[in-house]
């Protein structure tokens, strides 16, 4: 096979493409997590996220997302058009700290819960959820 | 703009002083995220319900934001303390300005 000049520059531009698609996606979700951190650093206690490990159908995918202590705790799903999922915020009389809820995934990706604690840290889970047919329309 | 929205919660009817409660609630509604296409290629506008409180006898007890990455007929299960007999208060606000609520009463034996 000869390559010409024009498949060069198309190859190089496919490679190019490819190297900035998935970089954009985790740009958005980064941007959300430190919008809601401020940038502080955050830890790994203490804070459970269950979700399936797959999810047939991308349209309801049942979470639940517990965090004992916690004052905040905000849901990201990293692969969908737009990560944020919702921010559940607890009043002095929650009982727990913990929620349950449905939520949308475009596809199989990272579904991430940070909490925020009443000391003012912050604590991450991730857990992945693979997805036979996504739930974003399109 | 979204028509039949229905408020169903699910709380005990009684409790003691003090216990810890799960409520369940779920209203029916569409959810349109805007992302999806109508069969012209027609981007059809978001249209979904983009905060839920729930509050006992005004004191809040879950202040939830809601994204368009929330399902259809939104559902929610979390926990209250119950420190006196009175009401729960729920409240949705939907994107176009309307608010539905419900409200149930609990006695504490």
């Amino acid at each position: 096979m000869n390559l010409t000049r024009r498949d060069t520059i198309m190859m190089a531009m496919g490679t190019a493409v490819a190297a900035v698609l998935p970089f954009r996606v985790s740009a958005d979700t980064d941007a959300a997590i430190a919008a809601f951190t401020g940038g502080a650093e955050v830890g790994s206690e203490g804070i459970t996220l269950i979700a399936p490990e797959i999810a047939e159908n991308g349209n309801t995918v049942p979470i639940e997302v517990d965090a004992p202590g916690a004052e905040s705790i905000m849901v990201l799903a990293a692969g969908n058009p737009t990560p944020a999922v919702g921010t559940f915020t607890f009043g002095a009389l929650a009982g727990a700290q913990f929620a349950s809820t449905r939520i949308r995934l475009a596809g199989t990706q990272d579904v991430i819960a940070i909490a925020k604690m009443a000391d003012g840290s912050f604590v991450k889970a991730a857990s992945e959820v693979k997805v036979t047919i996504g739930g974003c329309g399109g | 703009m979204a028509d039949n929205v229905t408020p169903r919660v699910r709380v005990p009817r009684d409790a003691t002083a003090g216990e810890t409660i799960t409520i369940k609630t779920l209203i029916s509604h569409p959810m349109e995220s805007g992302q999806r296409k109508d069969s012209d290629g027609n981007t059809i506008p978001r249209s979904i319900i983009n905060r839920f409180t729930c509050a006992f006898n005004g004191e809040t007890v879950i202040d939830v934001t809601l994204e368009p990455a929330i399902s259809t007929n939104p559902y929610f299960e979390f926990q209250a303390v119950v420190p006196e007999a009175g009401s729960f208060e729920f409240t949705w606000y939907d994107d176009d300005g309307d608010i539905y609520t419900e409200t149930k009463d609990i006695a504490v034996s």
